[in-house]
């Protein structure tokens, strides 16, 4: 009831959207009420986590096909997504409030956003293939609409229309596999696949059609194209979104077919689920590395993130087929986790980058610097989020990987030789990954908020208002806070992973609250409880005995400046020679990186120039090999628009002649 | 419906042959004239089997069929089109684009695939509309046949009206066509008949041939 009210509240809000006009107050009300909305959308996800497991009643529309009536159901995986989404919309509304007023253009977003909203809801919640794929190219397209939200700028068309392709694509993927699933008597509800059996060969080809097209809008490398050019065009609220939670939807669509609707993936596609999600994982945080935009790295960052969460699925998936249910739900359960701490952390640093284009216009890394004294709460804020995000005790992102590397260790386990060989490399990618990330993240904060500001812009940066500096805030919170609670989170989900593995697994079971230890308490065990008290204890006892005994006089000194000239901010370290040396080691082959140094001539004043050069080679050699071979084909087919008359008609008679001589040859058979 | 006896549908194959084998005829000359002629003589026999079809099947309407395709086929088309190549004063020469003697052996190839496509596809239908739609579409092919191998607008047109003899031919052999689909077929020849002749003029008034190749190097859209 609440949340069939608070779907049709955005729908309504999207109308008063078009009527806003140019009155701010007007657009603030609005995102105000989709703040309310998303609150209990929340609430309502919250609650049905908070019950007995168990799926909640169906509710059949009358809306939709004539002769198909719209399903829809909340079952406890939905209730958790529909959470992780709404957490992340609840943010993105309440930062739009302060944020719509320094958008160039209010009246293109206003209206798309609950648009948005409630085809990321109704995904969630809807039962049957046809509505499932309804409220998808719902979400798809209102958010390609928000895209192109700043169209002026020709970069933002052609990534809207990147995305637009591949969202058409995704889409077409997965209409096949919901076809496929439904088998020859169109069964298009989603109880009536459950039971519905397939042959291997259909059953491969779900599997593949379901990682396509769920895979192509999480970002799944080589899918991922589209989405570090989309995600930074759209207006930073909704960046945050598409990034933190629109991904997520994308993978709740993977779970419910691989782990839900089709049942019985063999242990193969785990194994290359894994791959491509280390792959995935490693390409997406190096491709971070490289950027000097700051919400292009984000976007990075996150295929980089979907690659770790889609590692704990693969795995999931190999032990569920293998009879090891407890590993099979530990698995699902680390990769469900790192799922909610992404879509925190990824929609944090997502907003705070957009506090950062707010004050000061900029969002190139190599034109900030010493913005934490202009915004230090953003600063902070984003401080944690980098933290969370590099995977750091004790805060979220620490514990979903380590449970993931909990379940990785007992890959060996496994009884095929591929798979014990085989999940070591994966750990290691994703070690390597991790590692990567870390970096990436001190690069991005120490650039863009520490130093000295490298522009005016920077040096005259503003404080953003207030809801979106609580926003973020609030966030940071959630933060500290998933990270410090890691058992009732992990409680929680393996409620909601019951039903997809078939066994209940308690993550505490062995040393119980407030410990975390997996596989046993002897083979790693991890508390983050007790390790936010014990760090807070000690935090307060040194603040004490700082002040207790140490000096009060106050000395003034000139600091170290490591050789560095105030007055001079180029001469800081940059954000490109932050990521030189990365860059050298592993983009050299990978990416074909290449540093040219033009030295002027002796007595010449003109400055030297070092030049870099990185080539994508999925988008070169996939991308741009499909466009040529299209381009070659139309160039052949342009051809027969000049034929002669006689020509044609000889075509024509060809075929008809072929087709005849193929029913004759039949006929004999 | 009383069984057909063996003499009748002796006569009725021998009337659809005829009616093929004035189709190879149509490509086997070389004169404008005797191509319209040809085709007058087909249009002749098709009538024939029309009344012939009407009268085994004790169908009237089939005689209706019968007499469009003497009025127009057989009359209004060949003197129009006579007409119009002498007020024309068309070069009388067939120009072909594949030497008749290929022609010729495509078409026997043609006429092989019908009956090897349609005597197993009808199986169970009687011999008699068995026989009659495999030389149906014989005439079909054959026309389609004679569209591609020439190269003059007036051949071409001939070429189509044969195929539409072909079509008739499948129709009246089919027992149940309705009257309608026939009549409407044949003013439709008469309707594509007066453009193609207005078309005539129009192509003779600029190039002063009605050879289609001129035609080409003329096209706007050619890049």
């Amino acid at each position: 009831m609440l949340i069939a009210a608070a779907l049709s509240v955005f729908l309504a809000l999207a109308v008063l959207g078009v009527l806003a006009g140019d009155e701010m107050w007007r657009h603030r009300v609005i995102y105000a009420c989709c703040a309310l909305a998303c609150a209990a959308l929340l609430i309502g996800g919250l609650k049905h986590l908070g019950q007995t497991p168990g799926t909640g009643p169906a509710i059949i529309l009358p809306i939709g096909l004539p002769w198909m009536a719209a399903h829809f159901r909340l079952d406890n995986l939905s209730a958790l997504f529909m959470v992780i989404v709404n957490l992340g919309t609840l943010a993105a509304s309440v930062y739009g409030i302060g944020y719509c007023s320094h958008l160039p253009e209010p009246r293109r977003v206003t209206p798309f956003f609950p648009l948005f909203l409630f085809g990321m809801n109704a995904v969630l919640i809807a039962d049957d293939a046809f509505m499932f794929l309804v409220s998808w190219e719902f979400m798809s397209l209102a958010s390609w609409l928000l895209v192109l939200a700043d169209h002026k700028n020709p970069e933002n068309r052609s990534a809207a229309m990147v995305y637009l392709m591949m969202a058409a694509f995704g889409t077409f993927c997965l209409l096949t596999c919901f076809g496929l699933l439904a088998g020859p008597d169109g069964a298009y509800s989603f109880p009536a696949m459950r039971g519905s059996l397939l042959t291997p060969v259909t059953g491969f080809l779900v599997v593949l059609l379901a990682v396509l097209g769920a895979g192509s809008k999480a970002g799944l490398v080589p899918l991922h194209a589209w989405l570090p050019l989309a995600h930074p065009a759209a207006p930073s609220h909704v960046s945050a979104l598409m990034s933190g939670v629109m991904t997520k939807v994308a993978l709740y669509g993977l779970i419910r077919i691989l782990f839900d609707l089709h049942g019985h993936v063999s242990w193969g596609w785990g194994a290359a689920l894994m791959v491509i999600g280390g792959i995935t994982a490693v390409l997406g945080v190096l491709y971070a590395i490289l950027q000097d935009d700051l919400k292009k790295l984000l976007a990075y960052s996150t295929v980089e993130n979907i690659g770790v969460a889609v590692i704990g699925l693969g795995l999931a998936l190999a032990f569920k087929d293998s009879g090891e249910k407890a590993l099979a739900a530990l698995a699902l359960v680390a990769g469900l986790y790192h799922m909610i701490n992404h879509s925190i952390f990824k929609t944090l640093l997502f907003l705070s980058a957009g506090a950062v284009i707010t004050s000061t216009g900029e969002r190139d890394l190599g034109k900030l610097g010493g913005l934490l004294k202009r915004m230090p709460w953003t600063g902070a804020a984003t401080l944690v989020g980098a933290a969370a995000i590099s995977a750091l005790p004790p805060l979220n992102g620490f514990v979903s990987e380590w449970l993931i590397f909990q379940a990785l260790f007992k890959g060996p386990s496994l009884p095929h030789w591929a798979m014990k060989f085989g999940v070591p490399v994966v750990g290691a990618m994703l070690a390597l990954a991790a590692a990567l990330a870390a970096s990436c993240f001190v690069r991005a904060f120490g650039i863009a908020f520490l130093g000295r500001p490298r522009s005016k812009a920077a040096a005259q940066a503003e404080r953003v208002p207030l809801t979106m500096r609580w926003t973020m805030t609030v966030l940071a919170v959630l933060c500290i806070i998933l990270g410090a609670i890691p058992v009732t989170v992990t409680d929680a989900l393996s409620g909601v992973v019951q039903p997809l593995t078939g066994v209940h697994f308690a993550v505490s079971a062995d040393l119980g609250w407030p410990w975390l230890s997996p596989v046993s308490s002897t083979r790693g065990s991890y508390s983050g409880t007790v390790l936010v008290m014990t760090g807070l204890t000690l935090f307060v006892i040194s603040i004490l005995l700082v002040h207790r005994f140490g000096t009060t006089k106050v000395r003034r000194a000139d600091a170290w400046d490591c050789g560095h000239r105030e007055d001079i901010p180029e001469s800081q370290y940059t954000g490109q020679s932050f990521s030189q040396p990365l860059r050298r080691v592993f983009c050299s082959s990978l990416f074909a990186a290449r540093e040219t140094v033009e030295m002027p001539e002796p007595g010449d004043l003109a400055p030297a120039r070092l030049t870099v050069r990185v080539v994508d080679p999925i988008w070169r050699y996939l991308y741009l090999g499909i466009v040529r071979v299209v381009d070659v084909v139309a160039d052949q087919v342009n051809r027969m628009q000049f034929l002669t008359v006689r020509r044609y008609l000889l075509m024509m008679f060809a075929t008809l002649v072929f087709m005849l001589l193929v029913v004759a040859v039949r006929q004999q058979q | 419906m009383p069984p057909i006896s063996q003499s009748s549908y002796e006569v009725a194959h021998l009337i659809g042959a005829t009616v093929l084998m004035a189709g190879f005829q149509l490509l086997y000359q070389r004169r404008l004239f005797a191509v319209l002629n040809t085709f007058a003589f087909q249009a002749l026999a098709l009538a024939a089997a029309a009344a012939w079809q009407a009268h085994i099947q004790n169908a009237p309407h089939l005689y209706i069929t019968a007499g469009l395709a003497l009025v127009f086929k057989a009359m209004i088309v060949p003197f129009a089109l006579h007409w119009l190549v002498e007020r024309l004063g068309i070069h009388k020469t067939v120009e072909t684009a594949m030497s008749i003697g290929w022609t010729m052996i495509a078409g026997v190839a043609l006429v092989a695939l019908s009956i090897l496509l349609v005597l197993p596809v009808t199986a169970n239908a009687a011999a008699l509309t068995r026989e009659s739609l495999a030389l149906a579409m014989s005439v079909v092919l054959l026309g389609l046949l004679m569209m591609i191998t020439r190269h003059n607008a007036v051949t071409q047109v001939v070429g189509f009206m044969a195929l539409e003899n072909g079509l008739i031919l499948a129709a009246v052999s089919a027992k149940g066509m309705p009257l309608v689909v026939e009549i409407s077929i044949a003013f439709s020849v008469l309707v594509a008949m007066t453009l193609f002749g207005i078309f005539f003029f129009r192509i003779r008034e600029r190039f002063d041939t009605l050879d289609l190749q001129n035609l080409e190097t003329y096209r706007g859209d050619r890049q």
